[in-house]
């Protein structure tokens, strides 16, 4: 299959952070290599980027320049649906790593249909000695045999290998979105458009469905799951995202279903401003907790939301990622853009969070300031240790040197796949079939340890 | 490493060793199966290496053997356990704890369990000073490993070293558990809060109040309600341990907490364990405690909930001390029961209707015909087949107390409802009752009002029915005889053999095949017989070479000179058919029919067993 990996490349960057964002918080899976866990990160980014149904990992070769694959495996190939006469992409939709547990790293991966839980372990030794041939191959004569030899193990160079664990099918109709493994380490969920699973990860020939929003008549269809996660320390609590902009928080402890949500957080609509668009661009493209576990970030069209979960009468802050797009809505909506899926993440500490864009930008958001930054994520200025610029989308009023005009904007290089290191400041973002790693360049040994 | 080896005193050791050499080498083989059929025989390959080879060179090799396949180290798992004389005796059995303690920490939990399971085994094998030396180590290595998988293997190996060691390790041992139950990760409290109880046996009484209580409280109420669930499993045991003064201080307080827990996992654990937590903590605080505890689960909003409480009912009931057993039944728990009759949800009724009929014998002829028939006729009303069913399977705990008689006005309209259920699983599953149903309500009854649907299964649409419409004439003709068979069924079957559609006709044999041996020979030569003979002139070919398949199956019940005056010319006939097939049974026939009647009688009862059990996989392939 034709990959087309281009070198992933780390840059330092700089950030309006203030230092002391950089003691973060230990990640769910820290093991005092922290450093991989990012690889582990960055690569559900790359995988959904690469779209080939390869799942990849940037590995570190130990100077902080460069990263090269770590390893390369086919998660899942083409299908076909006979039923249905549907096509089953190859395309993976999600990774998701679970907490580590030994020596090997583990992970799940889905395209529509199927949920993989995959085995990445490393290997340095291998078995030498035969009984009955040589090393080469080569059958010995029995007669020569006279004595028992039992095989040893010789160190190696270093092998990664990657190993389908589990397979979970057939439980889903529809499109598989998310997935999220619980803070309880022995189940998780996966989203479609209208159901919610859980799955224990050890059990493959049975799931339960824990939330069904599908209508007895599908004319009466309004809307459908965006997203759902898990809460990152609570293992009864979840949440899901829908088409009309609102999220829906389930408490497992009530009931084993859970269509009855315990919470709904929903923005009063502004009547003044609602258009033929409103819905499409209040669709919620991702969710995500944050890691202190209070607050919710979830992204729509043109706008990050921060969500308190002790507020459900609106979101406590909302970011403009790009707010000029709005006179274009309707051009977006010819060329379909305007369905786009951005993802949001957060940073270690919960203070900044960051989402994608057009033009190759990505937008970074200080939660204390308000203050956004523009960054762009191009090949050319890819050199390492270069810092990366700002860049500024020109709006109106005095322009600048280097600003972009919004009609100039590409929009062919979306942003859509990102990864914030659970513990230090590395991101890692998907630039078409482009994976970059940007450091930040306060704190450049953190990686390099 | 590689010195020569022989059977003592003998030149020709080669060829002894030749298996050997292949075993080892497959080991290592890139095909499974070779791999694990190789660790299968480890013992041969560790007894020919001898003692100290198996110490020094084997043994290794496996402790760094766990990038194998799961059933590969499973089986080496298994196997080192039982491997204490191949490393030269109980002398040597801590050079099987490396091995063991890499297997302990691996990710499929089958394996780790395994490892933990012959770890225990072998700790049994150490003297208490390698226990201390050697075992104990291992313990505290895998207690404080850097990932949760060593940490819970942990867990399951307290108890088995705890009682053969000093009181100083013993205070280690006690701390090492104590950390466990708080682990920062959920898998590991959840190992520690299932081992708790198994833990707690092993302890002094005094450090169970001591310890086991605070760990107990603590992980009943962990912030994670899959830990919380797995405290109310100790708490059988920790309740069983304490002399009953100490219960109401040390336990209850926990439990009525678990009772009412927020989340409805954890309550259903209550109402799952019920019947034994009501046995460990004793009649008293059953009679004060646990009789409103299981009112309100089965009133718990959660189905789920319900339904575990349902199933329990008539243990809980049977258990009771039974100076007030009935007066508790009838005025706590008999009126929520009637209520969860007309419950929402019909897994709840279900589980109600398949324990519901046992309450009959613990109240009584009276109770039950005032009381309890109402509810039994309600649920043979149910809309949910299940229900239904589940009633209708356990007729004969009322029959002994009242009588089926009292039932058998709703019955039949629920068995003829379920008969013609359009599910054709639901039919399966009321036909697998007929035989029951046949001996309690007695041969008039049957003849009056089953018979008819007897029969008309043997025509069903689903070819499933129609086979298990056959193994059921069999056994009514067991139970009610050949007379009765050769006036009511007989008949009817031989009847279906004009029946226009192929398919009919077949059914026609199919029970021929079932009926021939319970009828015996004289209906089968006078009756059945001329019948199939006849058939092997159809124009289908399917009803031919199944009139062949037919006459081998009746063969033994024939007296050797019908066999030859009229079943072989007609075998004969078919064995020079056009069609393919049917001169292969025809010939199958031919060459067959004279086995002993005894052979062939095992034959058949044994493929009798295989349609009854292959019942559980019919229902579950689509």
């Amino acid at each position: 299959m034709g990959r087309a990996w281009v070198g992933s490349e780390t840059k330092d960057w700089s950030l309006p952070l203030r230092t002391g964002v950089l003691a973060g918080q230990p990640s769910p899976a820290s093991d005092g290599r922290g450093h991989y866990v990012t690889e582990a990160d960055v690569i559900s980014t790359v995988e959904e980027t690469e779209s080939k149904g390869e799942s990849e990992e940037a590995g570190d070769t130990g100077d902080s320049g460069e990263y090269n694959v770590y390893s390369t495996f086919q998660s899942h190939e083409p299908d076909f649906d006979y039923l249905k006469s549907l096509e089953i992409e190859e395309k993976i939709n999600k990774i998701r790593w679970l907490p580590q547990q030994n020596a090997s790293r583990f992970l799940l991966s889905t395209n529509d249909k199927t949920i993989k839980l995959w085995k990445v372990s490393e290997r340095d030794k291998r078995p030498e000695g035969y009984n009955l041939k040589d090393e080469e191959g080569r059958i010995k004569d029995i007669s020569t045999i006279t004595s028992l030899q039992v095989p040893v193990l010789k160190p190696t160079d270093l092998m990664v290998e990657v190993r389908p664990r589990r397979v979970f099918s057939n439980g889903h109709t529809y499109h598989v979105n998310s997935i999220s493994i619980n803070s309880d380490g022995e189940t998780y969920l996966s989203a479609d458009d209208l159901r919610i699973n859980m799955w224990h990860l050890g059990i493959t020939d049975r799931s339960f469905n824990i939330v069904d929003i599908k209508p007895v008549n599908m004319e009466d269809l309004t809307e459908v799951i965006t997203a759902a996660e898990f809460h990152p320390h609570h293992c009864h609590l979840f949440v899901y995202s829908s088409s009309k902009g609102t999220l829906r928080l389930c408490d497992m402890r009530a009931s084993a279903l859970c269509d009855k949500h315990a919470k709904l957080y929903e923005e009063p609509e502004d009547p003044g401003s609602r258009s033929f668009f409103s819905e499409i661009i209040s669709s919620v493209s991702d969710v995500k907790f944050s890691h202190s576990g209070r607050y919710m970030l979830t992204r729509d069209y043109l706008t990050a939301k921060v969500w308190d979960l002790h507020m459900d009468k609106g979101p406590v802050e909302t970011y403009q990622v790009h707010e000029y797009l709005r006179s274009k809505l309707c051009s977006l909506y010819e060329n379909d853009c305007i369905f786009d899926k951005f993802e949001c993440v957060w940073n270690s500490s919960d203070s900044v969070i960051m989402t994608g864009a057009y033009n190759s930008f990505f937008r970074m958001f200080d939660r204390e300031t308000g203050r956004g930054v523009t960054l762009e994520a191009w090949r050319e200025s890819s050199k390492p240790r270069a810092v990366l610029r700002t860049r500024r989308v020109y709006t109106g009023g005095k322009r600048r040197r280097g600003d972009v005009g919004v009609d100039s904007l590409d929009f062919t290089k979306k942003i859509l796949h990102m990864a914030w290191h659970p513990a230090e400041n590395i991101i890692a973002i998907a630039a078409t079939n482009n994976l970059y790693i940007f450091q930040d360049r306060v704190n450049p040994d953190a990686l390099a340890q | 490493p590689c010195c020569a080896i022989g059977p003592p005193g003998g030149a020709d050791g080669d060829d002894s060793l030749y298996p050997i050499a292949v075993l080892i080498d497959e080991l290592r083989n890139e095909d499974v199966q070779l791999r694990l059929n190789s660790i299968k025989k480890l013992s041969t390959i560790a007894l020919a290496l001898g003692v100290e080879r198996t110490r020094t060179e084997l043994l290794p090799f496996l402790t760094d053997t766990i990038y194998d396949e799961d059933e590969v180290l499973l089986a080496l798992a298994e196997q080192l356990g039982n491997f204490t004389m191949l490393v030269g005796g109980p002398e040597y059995v801590h050079c099987l704890l490396p091995p063991l303690e890499s297997l302990a920490t691996v990710e499929e939990t089958v394996v780790r369990d395994k490892a933990v399971e012959s770890l225990r085994k072998i700790s049994q094998e150490h003297s208490p000073v390698d226990l201390e030396v050697h075992f104990e180590p291992l313990v505290k290595r895998l207690a404080s490993g850097d990932w949760f998988t060593s940490r819970t293997s942990a867990c399951g190996l307290f108890s088995v070293c705890y009682p053969r060691v000093s009181s100083t390790v013993k205070a280690e041992i006690r701390q090492h558990f104590r950390t466990l139950c708080s682990d920062d990760t959920p898998m590991v409290r959840r190992a520690a809060a299932s081992k708790l109880g198994e833990f707690a046996k092993v302890l002094e009484l005094d450090y169970v109040k001591s310890d086991i209580i605070s760990l107990f409280t603590a992980l009943a109420s962990d912030e994670q309600d899959s830990v919380r669930l797995l405290a109310v499993e100790a708490c059988v045991s920790i309740a069983t341990l304490l002399p009953q003064e100490d219960l109401e201080t040390l336990v209850m307080p926990t439990l009525r907490q678990a009772a009412e827990d927020k989340s409805w996992r954890v309550r259903y654990m209550v109402a799952d364990k019920f019947s034994e937590l009501q046995k460990a903590v004793g009649p008293e605080i059953t009679k004060n405690d646990l009789v409103p505890a299981f009112q309100n689960l089965l009133k718990d909003c959660e189905a789920e909930v319900r339904a575990a409480a349902a199933n329990k009912v008539k243990e809980f009931c049977e258990n009771l001390p039974e100076d007030n057993r009935e007066q508790i039944i009838m005025t706590h728990i008999l009126p929520c029961v009637k209520e969860l009759v007309s419950d929402t949800n019909q897994h709840v009724k279900s589980a109600l209707a398949s324990v519901i009929m046992g309450l009959s014998t613990i109240l009584g002829k009276d109770n039950t015909i005032e009381h309890l028939l109402p509810l039994f006729l309600a649920q043979l009303k149910d809309e949910c087949p299940e229900v239904r069913l589940n009633i209708i399977s356990n007729l004969d705990c009322v029959n002994e107390v009242i009588g089926i008689r009292q039932l058998s006005q709703s019955l039949l309209p629920a068995i003829v409802e379920l008969a013609e259920d359009a599910k054709w699983r639901v039919r399966l599953a009321i036909i697998e009752y007929m035989p029951l149903l046949a001996g309690q309500l007695g041969v008039e009854f049957f003849d009056e009002k089953l018979n008819t649907l007897c029969m008309a299964w043997l025509i069903d649409h689903v070819y499933a029915i129609r086979e298990a419409a056959t193994c059921n004439l069999m056994k009514l003709v067991e139970k009610f005889g050949a007379d009765w068979a050769q006036n009511t069924i007989v008949p009817k079957v031989l009847g279906m053999a004009n029946d226009p559609n192929y398919l009919h006709r077949m059914t026609t044999l199919f029970c021929i095949n079932a009926l021939s041996d319970v009828c015996g020979r004289d209906i089968t030569t006078k009756q059945m017989l001329p019948v199939v003979l006849k058939m092997s002139e159809d124009q289908v070919a399917n009803v031919r070479f199944n009139v062949a398949k037919s006459l081998q199956k009746i063969g033994p019940v024939l007296e050797k000179i019908t066999l030859q005056n009229q079943v072989k010319p007609v075998l004969d006939k078919l064995a020079t058919d056009k069609d393919m097939d049917v001169k292969y049974f025809a010939h199958e026939a031919l060459s067959g029919e004279c086995l002993p009647y005894e052979y062939k009688k095992l034959q058949w009862s044994s493929m009798l067993c295989v349609l009854v059990y292959a019942r559980p996989q019919l229902l579950d392939s689509s």
